[in-house]
């Protein structure tokens, strides 16, 4: 029981971190998840974020697997439910009352101001991120090649990223990794 | 808009389960967003483009997924708040579900070196395509010198002298809204 109020209270936390998007949560996530509770290291935390990458649907599916590895089914359902339902009270009720705000002299400046800060947090996930998964050129170069397919061309996401797990695979294969 | 286009009446709440539930099944690749404009304006014709572009604003400017957001406001614009839950279960039950086993075949077969070799590759893609999402965020949000200088020292802050995010987020947050207060005579933002 300890265990399922201690996911919640996590990601319901996380939850109210997420301003432009699941990224922003990153550094926290790692924090809370690796540091202090200890629940999954750096290396598992980095591959389920990955992985996530991958699944269809809002891209932070992966707090699910952090509640399972904790506690089990109940545990990513808790998770989830935590992780969704602070923000999810708060959208509800502003969606509610959006055509008040609308005309809000202080709704742009909010927009404004927070779209800076929150593509800031997503760089500092990212280069958390970073840190962790880009151990040396080689995947420093995966990393590029991605960022430039993915900057300049129009295919799906998940495309590039599968071939980066292949070409893992192949170097391993080939005794070059 | 002098002429939205025409919008059918709300589905059943059946409906609009399997709707989402189809909808968070192949939004492969992340990018929910284009996936629900193409379902919900294109297919289904529940709302104008006019209404799903502000509800879309609504959900960027708020915490939470882009993807659970649109769900409870296109679910509660449709259903009420019944409609908001089954939306956003509908979303989220396959990519959920598929975590949940990922974790178990993860216990299983995750310290084989294959796995960890496929692992560490789609890591280092993934870093690739943050950094991505993070350029494609910035063209639209960022506008001037000041917006840069929040987004570096939030990063630095964070992601180097180690300050914890709410923190950042309280203070940056702070400085980049009282820089683009609203002004006496013009738009908003210097």
């Amino acid at each position: 029981m300890k265990q399922l109020g201690d996911i919640a209270g996590v990601f319901a936390y996380l939850s109210l971190l997420t301003v432009g998007g699941g990224m922003a949560a990153f550094p926290e996530l790692k924090d809370l998840t690796v540091n202090t509770h200890h629940w999954v290291t750096f290396p598992e935390l980095m591959h389920f974020y990955s992985l996530g990458q991958l699944a269809p649907g809002p891209n932070m599916m992966m707090v699910a697997s952090i509640g399972a590895i904790v506690a089990g089914p109940v545990g990513a359902v808790v998770a989830l439910v935590a992780f969704l339902l602070p923000t999810g009270i708060l959208t509800f009720a502003v969606g509610r009352l959006w055509t008040h705000l609308a005309t809000w002299r202080w709704r742009p400046s909010i927009q404004h101001g927070l779209g800076a800060v929150s593509v800031g947090l997503v760089l500092a996930g990212a280069i958390i991120l970073g840190r962790g998964a880009i151990t040396d050129l080689f995947y420093l170069g995966i990393a590029a090649a991605v960022f430039v397919l993915l900057w300049r061309t129009k295919i799906n996401p998940s495309l590039p990223i599968v071939a980066s797990g292949a070409i893992g695979i192949a170097m391993y294969a080939l005794g070059l990794k | 808009m002098s002429d939205p286009a025409p919008t059918s009446p709300a589905p059943s709440m059946q409906y609009l389960f399997w709707a989402f539930l189809v909808m968070g099944a192949t939004s492969l690749g992340g990018g929910v967003v284009a996936y629900l404009r193409a379902g919900l304006v294109n297919r289904y014709k529940w709302l104008d483009d006019l209404t799903f572009v502000e509800l879309l604003s609504i959900s960027q400017t708020l915490p939470g997924l882009n993807a659970t957001n649109m769900s409870i406001l296109v679910g509660d614009r449709l259903r009420g708040w019944p409609g908001a839950l089954v939306a956003t279960l509908g979303m989220c039950l396959p990519g959920a579900s598929l975590m949940t086993a990922a974790a178990f075949a993860y216990g299983v077969g995750g310290d084989d070196p294959w796995s960890k070799a496929f692992l560490h590759g789609i890591a280092a893609g993934a870093v690739g395509l943050v950094l991505v999402v993070m350029v494609q965020i910035g063209a639209k949000v960022l506008n001037c010198i000041a917006d840069y200088v929040i987004v570096i020292a939030t990063a630095a802050a964070v992601a180097v002298f180690g300050v914890s995010v709410p923190y950042a987020l309280l203070a940056a947050g702070a400085v980049g809204i009282w820089w683009h207060r609203p002004r006496r005579g013009k738009g908003p933002g210097p």
